[in-house]
């Protein structure tokens, strides 16, 4: 590959990259390289400098504590798969990560990285949205934390500022009667989604549905939540017919085509992979 | 010979490939691991713009920046006086030939036509120096659809060929054609658009040339897959040096499917490049260039019709084709949709009218050429797609109509419409075969009880012929060929009776180290291990042409057996004299010389080896050494032909397709490793499947390229495939002395027709009669609404 000249910096710290960050405007953060170094190559993105935050080993850990699920952003999607403790906490992130582009990319690729790219046709928006995850950020004036809703803003934006990076990914631990699944139609070329639905619900006592979390990823230009579709579930059996007409309302707002699939056909598959999706997370629950 | 066996590992046998432990262990050396002293780098600019005129070019920044050794334009190459051509190696009558020049002069015709040179010390240099060269282009407007680009008013690619008509060519009888409609009691229709593909070989095109200004020389290690050609054209059209000061090598070559075989200007660039700077030149695609400039494949709007009487047999076949040639003239395009398309008109069917139309096309794209199947996968799925919907209009089974109107085994030589004469076949056997195998009665149960559960299943089958190892080279000459299609080999056993083959094949991929070496084995008793294959480098194999269009075995391999059988007369001359017999009494058995009937005293193919390089005790007229050379040129084609079949499920939610199975009955004559003839079918099965259900090139209605990375266009994954289910029929080819055909692109002129006619009987409860390919979810999808 043959990228513009940059500078390379590999900082030990959370706060040496934050501060080489502010220091140099046109860097870039490099985490797994598996959506920035494709840029790079083909000189869509040129940034004088890359700050590899892989060697920082805060941004690498896997915890559960309390309740909730730490996870560091360079964390690699195999790390996540393979996780007993994610399993076990978010099982649904662990089906996502799992199912990302092949071993190779699975091997390299970053929870953070793949967040902050924020693409819409990424795996892990839409499971980082369904679970309500909390996103940790450090920039030059200390520490914030965003919620998954709110940090997902535009086609590749997020509510990150430049000077920002993403430190950790914070998720309620799974409770007892909750079940979820990832389910994803791939594009043939990218292995992206074309459509990914990845579903959350809750059962209560006697079966009946007491929670429930849809959203989406690969329809719009960012993952989306599919609020309504999921709160009319709420008191309901949960039954194929029930999820049946809960999903057939569903419409995607700002949905959009390219030149393989239409933004009719992708809400059409919307409503099949998330009937999908909800049928297999109540299966588990 | 054929069918005999040397120990484990003569014809016939699976011997693994012998090239293998070097390309998996990364010792294999491509053109672009070669490092030569003081070599240098040169990049391409190629034009953003399908269609645009250039006001100037300023390259002054790129010239200026610190490594550049220069920056060159077609003014550049003009002045130092080269032919400066890239030219067309097959013409038909009336084809329009505009200049195509090494380097756009005034006007860019597609998006990644080259428009300045660089070289620089370093590849990093040479890519950033492209970016300070400024072009001043005049944006007009483009066409990239091969019909609409034949409307008047349609942006002309070249001024000199009015409505983008580069050829309008026919085969075949119009009128008793029309005869059979007007008496046809049904008639099969369809529309459809053959995709345009683009090639996806592992290794980009490369080029490594080193001219020494000294001696006039070139050195010229390339991709490609017939170095004799390249030397040719280089010669004659690009360069102007003389033949015999270039030499063209071929280093390992990963993968060609075609894209391989044409004379680019990018190869003609590099060498061009060196001649300006005095030291070896590099230089080597990116996967975006690829795209850009590697010859595309297919790309046909058709409409086909078959005219069926009473009874169920076919009477007429029409086909009328806008295939697009793309910007320039490639090597070998107009042969493809014309004399490797019309020409297979017939299928396996005994059809007794055809007339097949075609008119080329310039569109504002990337040139067409030759893409595996080249011509054939197209002729087979408008056939193969039209027995299919002729089975519906007349409510027959589709194995049965195709049974009706088989050409019979009894009926070979058989002459067809549109010129070819089959030499040999039997379908009905490949097809019973099949269809036992995949056990078609019971899936046809299977597929109505799925029905009812709203579960689509779908059986596809195609019953294909091929004409590959094009011959004899005088025909192909009368055809418009500017290049022989003979093939030539050098069998040579030294002293110590150790052996190296020579061919004028180039493998890239096909295992001709092995497989030749098999062939000799057999032919010569030598063992196996005793026997090396050379290919690909002109400055050490006589003349040939190279591997493409299923060709190898059929012409390569039978000019190695010629050269062998020469070996061995040869040898039993001397033989006789040194047992002091009569060489009609001598014997030749698993390498050993002897008198009928006293195998016991015996010479064997070493010791006359021996003798005849120590020529101490030869017969009277016979030259020392054992060598031989042989000029194969076949007396017709080879005709491969099978049924392949494939079932498929059509999601009803989602409209995925998903193949369930794929079964392939092949007749490639006599095989000489069942190994490699499988892996062969695997690959060409994969690439029709690719082509099916998932690869497209898009272009927009300006004839900009939108599939442009791999992100986009979508070549298969493993895991979209089920495991293939092979087999095969054997009918020797008559006219070679090995009695094999070809099968490199069996699997990819089969296998589309099969995957497309499989979806729309599974869909054919929504009355779907016909689905564009690639087969994506969303058209099934809509196709079912
Ligand atoms: C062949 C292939 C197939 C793929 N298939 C899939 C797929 O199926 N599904 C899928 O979801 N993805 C897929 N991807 C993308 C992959 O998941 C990327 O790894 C991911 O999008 C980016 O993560 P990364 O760690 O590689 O980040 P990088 O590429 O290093 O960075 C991406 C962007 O995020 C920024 N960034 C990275 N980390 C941080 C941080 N901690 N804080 C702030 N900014 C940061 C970078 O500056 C850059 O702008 C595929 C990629 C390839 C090459």
């Amino acid at each position: 590959m043959f990228p513009s000249k940059f500078d390379y910096h590999r900082p030990s710290s959370v706060q040496e990259a934050v501060q080489i960050l502010s220091d140099n405007p046109d860097a870039k953060v490099l985490a797994g390289g598996h959506s920035l170094i494709p840029v790079m190559k083909l000189r869509l993105a040129t940034p004088s400098a890359l700050i590899d935050i892989g060697r920082i080993d805060a941004l690498k850990g896997i915890s559960r504590a309390n309740g909730s699920l730490r996870i560091g952003a360079c964390v690699t999607y195999n790390e996540i798969a393979n996780s007993g403790v994610v399993q076990d906490a978010a099982p649904l992130l662990a089906e996502a990560a799992g199912q990302i582009g092949d071993r190779q990319v699975r091997y390299r690729g970053t929870i953070g990285g793949n967040l902050s790219h924020a693409d819409p046709a990424s795996d892990l928006p839409a499971a980082a949205l369904a679970l309500g995850a909390t996103l940790h950020v450090s920039g030059p004036n200390g520490s914030r934390s965003v919620s998954a809703s709110e940090f997902f803003v535009d086609l590749m934006m997020t509510s990150l500022q430049a000077d920002e990076i993403l430190t950790e990914v914070e998720i309620s631990a799974a409770s007892a009667g909750t079940g979820s699944a990832y389910v994803k139609f791939e594009h043939p070329a990218s292995g992206y989604a074309l459509c990914g639905a990845a579903a959350v619900v809750t059962r209560g006592a006697g079966g009946s549905c007491t929670g429930a979390s849809l959203c989406f990823n690969g329809v719009s230009a960012t993952a989306v939540s599919a609020n309504g579709v999921a709160a009319s579930l709420v008191g309901s059996d949960l039954s194929d017919g029930a999820i049946e007409s809960a999903v057939s309302n569903l419409s995607i707002p700002d949905a959009a085509g390219d030149m393989f699939a239409s933004a009719g056909y992708r809400q059409e598959l919307a409503k099949a992979i998330g009937a999908q999706a909800l049928r297999t997370a109540r299966d588990r629950a | 010979m054929a069918g005999e066996s040397n120990g484990a590992a003569g014809f016939g046998s699976s011997i693994r490939r012998r090239e293998d432990p070097e390309l998996i262990t990364g010792r294999a050396k491509y053109t672009d691991d070669l490092q030569l002293a003081g070599m240098v780098y040169c990049t391409i600019l190629r034009s953003d713009y399908a269609h645009a005129g250039i006001n100037s070019i300023d390259t002054s920044e790129a010239e200026a920046l610190d490594g550049v050794l220069g920056v060159y334009t077609a003014k550049d190459i003009e002045a130092s006086g080269v032919p400066g051509g890239v030219p067309v190696g097959w013409l038909l009558p009336g084809l329009k030939t505009p200049e195509h020049y090494m380097l756009a002069k005034d006007t860019t015709r597609y998006v990644g036509d080259g428009v300045a040179i660089v070289v620089a010390e370093d590849q990093y240099t040479a890519h950033d120096a492209l970016e300070l060269i400024y072009v001043d282009y005049e944006p007009r407007d483009g066409v990239a659809d091969p019909k609409k680009a034949t409307a008047d008013g349609a942006p002309l690619v070249h001024d000199d060929a009015p409505n983008n008509i580069a050829f309008d060519w026919e085969i075949g009888d119009k009128e008793s054609t029309d005869a059979a409609f007007a008496n046809a009691a049904h008639v099969a229709s369809l529309d459809i658009v053959n995709n345009r593909l683009i090639p996806n070989a592992m290794e980009p095109r490369a080029a490594l040339a080193d001219y020494n200004n000294i001696t006039g020389e070139l050195v010229l290690y390339m991709t490609t897959q017939n170095p004799h050609i390249h030397r040719l054209l280089m010669s004659l059209a690009s360069l102007g040096l003389p033949e015999h000061k270039i030499r063209v090598i071929a280093p390992e070559v990963g993968g060609g499917f075609g894209s391989k075989i044409h004379h680019y200007a990018d190869e003609a660039i590099a060498s061009w490049a060196s001649m300006q700077v005095g030291r070896p030149v590099k230089w080597t695609a990116t996967r975006t260039e690829t795209y850009i400039t590697d010859a595309h494949g297919r790309d046909h709007v058709t409409h086909g019709e078959m005219a069926i009487d009473a009874d169920g047999r076919f009477i007429g076949l029409r086909v009328d084709t806008y295939a697009a040639m793309g910007a320039y003239l490639s090597t070998f395009a107009p042969a493809v949709p014309t004399y490797l398309y019309g020409t297979l008109m017939s299928g396996e069917y005994d059809l007794p009218a055809i007339y097949c139309h075609v008119y080329g096309v310039f569109t504002h794209t990337v040139p067409v050429d030759a893409y595996r199947g080249a011509g054939r996968p197209e002729a087979t799925f408008i056939v193969e797609r039209l027995v299919d919907e002729a089975a519906r209009v007349t409510g027959l089974d589709p194995a049965e109509i195709r049974r009706r109107n088989f050409i019979s085994p009894d009926a070979f030589p058989y002459q067809t419409q549109v010129a070819l004469a089959y030499d040999s076949g039997n379908y009905i056997g490949a097809l019973d075969k099949a269809l036992e195998a995949i056990g078609y009665d019971d899936f046809r149960k299977e597929q109505a009880a799925a029905r009812e559960q709203g579960k689509y299943l779908g059986l596809g089958l195609s019953t294909y012929i091929e004409a590959c190892g094009l011959a004899p080279s005088a025909v192909v000459g009368s055809l418009g060929a500017q290049a022989g299609q003979w093939e030539s080999a050098v069998v040579r056993v030294h002293a110590t009776g150790k052996v190296t083959v020579y061919s004028g094949c180039s493998g890239h991929g096909q295992g001709h180290e092995t497989t030749f070496a098999q062939i000799v084995a057999s032919a010569l008793g030598v063992p196996y291990d005793d026997i090396d294959v050379v290919e690909g480098d002109t400055g050490s194999m006589p003349h040939g042409w190279g591997t493409y269009g299923s060709r190898s075995a059929a012409t390569g391999g039978s000019a190695i057996a010629s050269a062998a059988e020469k070996v061995v007369d040869k040898a039993r001359t001397i033989a006789a004299h040194l047992l002091e017999a009569a060489e009609e009494d001598i014997e030749f058995e698993d390498g050993n010389f002897f008198v009928k009937g006293s195998p016991d005293q015996s010479q064997s193919l070493p010791d006359v080896a021996l003798q005849a390089y120590l020529a101490h005790n030869l017969p009277k007229g016979i030259e020392p050494a054992l060598e031989a050379t042989s000029f194969y040129d076949p007396a017709n084609f080879v005709y491969p032909f099978g049924t392949h079949i494939a079932i498929v499920e059509v999601c009803s939610q989602t409209g995925n397709v998903t193949l369930q199975r794929y079964l392939a009955v092949d007749d490639v004559g006599n095989v000489i490793n069942p190994m490699i003839v499988d892996g062969q079918v695997h690959g060409g099965i994969a690439q029709g499947i690719g082509q099916s259900l998932y690869e497209t090139a898009v272009y927009d209605e300006g004839a900009n390229l939108l599939s442009g990375t791999m992100l986009d266009y979508a070549v298969p994954k493993a895991h979209f495939m089920p495991s293939f289910e092979t087999d095969r029929t054997v009918t020797p080819c008559p006219h070679n002395p090995l009695g094999v055909k070809g099968v490199g692109e069996a699997g990819s002129i089969a296998s589309p027709a099969a995957v497309v006619n499989a979806v729309v009987d599974a869909l054919s409860p929504f009355g779907v009669t016909h689905i564009d390919m690639p087969v994506t979810s969303e058209k099934v999808w809509n196709a079912m609404k």
